[in-house]
């Protein structure tokens, strides 16, 4: 289910690094729990983002939730895609779905996420929780 | 049930309510002589009176309202509105004053203000109100503006508000309107503040904490003190969320609790009419230390008569036009006399009694994340009835073919699936039995005809509609070419 080379964060976000850059997007738990996504408000390209720092909000017929940048870094570029098709992001969270590429400030940070079977845990133990 | 037309569809050239008879005096100079007239709107309807009235009559009895059914909107508090307020509202000397009036013929109304926010003040413990605000999240805004204001004023800008993820989900956009960056601080297991998440985030660049109490969980924060002193030892002000009120009323006073600013919602707590029947009223009160930079003009009194003060160095201004909604403050001003000291008290008694008597019935029924006492609401789940792939929007449609408005959803995000109930005060038994016993055929039906939940509402003039759809393409006008979306 979850991509064995992403990391994860608790907020649902997962990161694939790409040679210097880190693309992220939110994981499939995530879209789930947001149900049919309605609108995705990006990030300026060029916006230098600290660690945890919310990027913009994705809209959905339930609620509208933040989405936190993974990692401290500088966007490179956004999937412009979103905001006329969000549903993208229902269909193929992981692929298509993306929402920004970044620079990471350190190259280094994004080892201190979680890999698939940490965050696969991580899920198990928010749904005894509930 | 019959389709209802577009008053557009109705519309036929030349149809109009009323003529007026043929002019038999000589015409004067032409009054709208300088101004650019139209002649006619084009594509605006043209009906008769009885096509106009029938349609809008029509629509309105297919609304749900609090004066034709149970409405436990959770933290809304859709309490009945005494129709006295009405009267008194409606009294000339309120409804036909001029918002410019001097100060020497409007006494009365001054007088309806200034006791209001004497008595708003009584109720809970703070020391001065403004009633400017016009609801809620406005009165919010003003809040932390009179924070930010305080700690200018004191050579110590902070960037940060922390905010509970039990607290009304209008608090992170009122603080990020006001220039915050917003924190979260995380619920513990019982559904209240982390004290040990608190004190970690609790840092010198915070200007406050806006906390829920009781929060979206109906749970009363019972380390609010302790809170406050986190708070205030680091130099930060705690803001009180006051939309659920409704629950405390004679039985505790936040400014006991050291709060340095609350809103209040008329709308809710003081049974001001509610949603389309607004406005709102959204009253702030602080603590002293925050009274200088309260909005004005203020009203006073002074050798016993009332007066406007502007000449105030340390306000933020004016928050809105005139004196807030003034009507909407003495329909709040009747609902605390007629009810008093005591009567307040029983309001907020039997709230909470109602919210435990619903949520005793339906336990087991539905789950329940936070065993934590509650007040004045429940959070149930839809954790149950997913085992049969029932979501809490089935449950909530299905409620409608049971003739109550569906309770809050999915709200708080900490409960998944959350179905927020507030029965309010003003529900009697016999009404609290009838919603008990639908939910209870709603669980049942969600184990033996899932179909039946999948497919509600089925009594209500549109069936289940596609929000989605909706929200992604919405339509927001009507144009002659338009053919109506299908109905899958």
């Amino acid at each position: 289910m979850y991509p064995g080379d992403f990391y994860y964060t608790k907020d649902h976000e997962w990161v694939r690094v790409q040679g210097q850059d880190a693309v992220m997007g939110i994981t499939d738990f995530a879209q789930k729990q947001l149900g049919d996504v309605v609108f995705v408000q990006l990030p300026e390209v060029g916006a230098n983002l600290e660690a945890h720092q919310s990027i913009g909000t994705i809209e959905s017929v339930k609620a509208v939730s933040d989405v936190f940048s993974p990692l401290a870094g500088e966007v490179t570029a956004v999937n412009g895609d979103l905001v006329d098709n969000p549903e993208i992001i229902n269909q193929d969270p992981h692929g298509k779905g993306w929402i920004m590429r970044l620079k990471p400030a350190d190259p280094k940070a994004v080892e201190r996420l979680m890999k698939a079977a940490e965050y696969e845990k991580h899920l198990e133990g928010l749904d005894k929780e509930t | 049930m019959k389709r209802e037309p577009l008053i557009f569809e109705v519309s036929d050239k030349g149809k109009r309510a009323f003529r007026l008879p043929k002019l038999d005096v000589p015409c004067g100079q032409d009054p709208w002589r300088g101004y650019s007239l139209r002649e006619s709107i084009e594509g605006f309807p043209q009906v008769s009176e009885i096509e106009v009235v029938r349609h809008f009559t029509r629509l309105s009895q297919w609304n749900h309202a609090v004066d034709i059914g149970f409405y436990p909107l959770g933290s809304c508090t859709m309490k009945y509105n005494p129709k006295v307020n009405e009267r008194v509202a409606a009294f000339p000397g309120f409804a036909g004053v001029h918002p410019l009036a001097p100060e020497e013929y409007a006494q009365g109304c001054l007088e309806v203000l200034k006791r209001t926010e004497e008595l708003l003040g009584e109720i809970t413990g703070m020391d001065a109100f403004t009633l400017q605000p016009a609801a809620g999240a406005h009165g919010e805004l003003v809040g932390m503006m009179l924070i930010r204001a305080a700690l200018a004023d004191r050579g110590d800008p902070r960037r940060v508000v922390l905010i509970p993820d039990s607290a009304h989900g209008t608090n992170p956009s009122s603080a990020h309107l006001c220039g915050y960056r917003v924190q979260e601080i995380k619920s513990d297991g019982s559904g209240r503040v982390d004290m040990a998440g608190l004190e970690k985030a609790m840092t010198s660049e915070v200007a406050a904490l806006m906390v829920t109490n009781p929060n979206t969980l109906g749970v009363f924060e019972t380390d609010i003190r302790k809170i406050a002193a986190v708070v205030h030892s680091r130099g930060g002000f705690l803001y009180m969320d006051g939309a659920n009120m409704n629950a405390l009323c004679g039985v505790c006073r936040p400014g006991d609790m050291d709060v340095d600013v609350i809103h209040l919602n008329l709308h809710k707590t003081f049974s001001t009419p509610h949603g389309g029947g607004g406005p709102g009223g959204g009253p702030v009160g602080v603590k002293n230390v925050l009274e200088p930079y309260l909005p004005g003009p203020k009203v006073d009194r002074r050798d016993g008569r009332l007066v406007l003060v502007a000449d105030l160095p340390k306000s933020i201004g004016r928050v809105r036009s005139f004196h807030g909604n003034f009507l909407v403050v003495v329909k709040a001003l009747a609902y605390i006399l007629s009810l008093g000291a005591e009567g307040l008290k029983e309001m907020s008694e039997v709230a909470v009694l109602n919210a435990n008597y619903i949520r005793k019935s339906l336990e087991g029924l539905f789950h329940l994340k936070y065993q934590t006492p509650t007040l004045h609401e429940c959070v149930f789940s839809d954790k149950f009835q997913k085992e049969h792939g029932i979501s809490n929007l089935d449950i909530a449609k299905r409620l409608i073919d049971y003739g109550v408005h569906p309770p809050t959803m999915s709200f708080p995000l900490i409960v998944p699936g959350a179905l927020m109930i507030e029965p309010t005060e003003t529900e009697p038994r016999r009404e609290l039995d009838v919603f008990i016993e639908a939910m209870k055929a709603i669980a049942r039906e969600a184990k033996e005809s899932p179909e039946l939940l999948k497919s509600a509402p089925h009594a209500s003039p549109v069936r289940r509609l596609n929000e989605t759809a909706a929200a992604r393409n919405p339509v927001l006008r009507w144009t002659e070419d338009m053919t109506e979306p299908s109905r899958e």
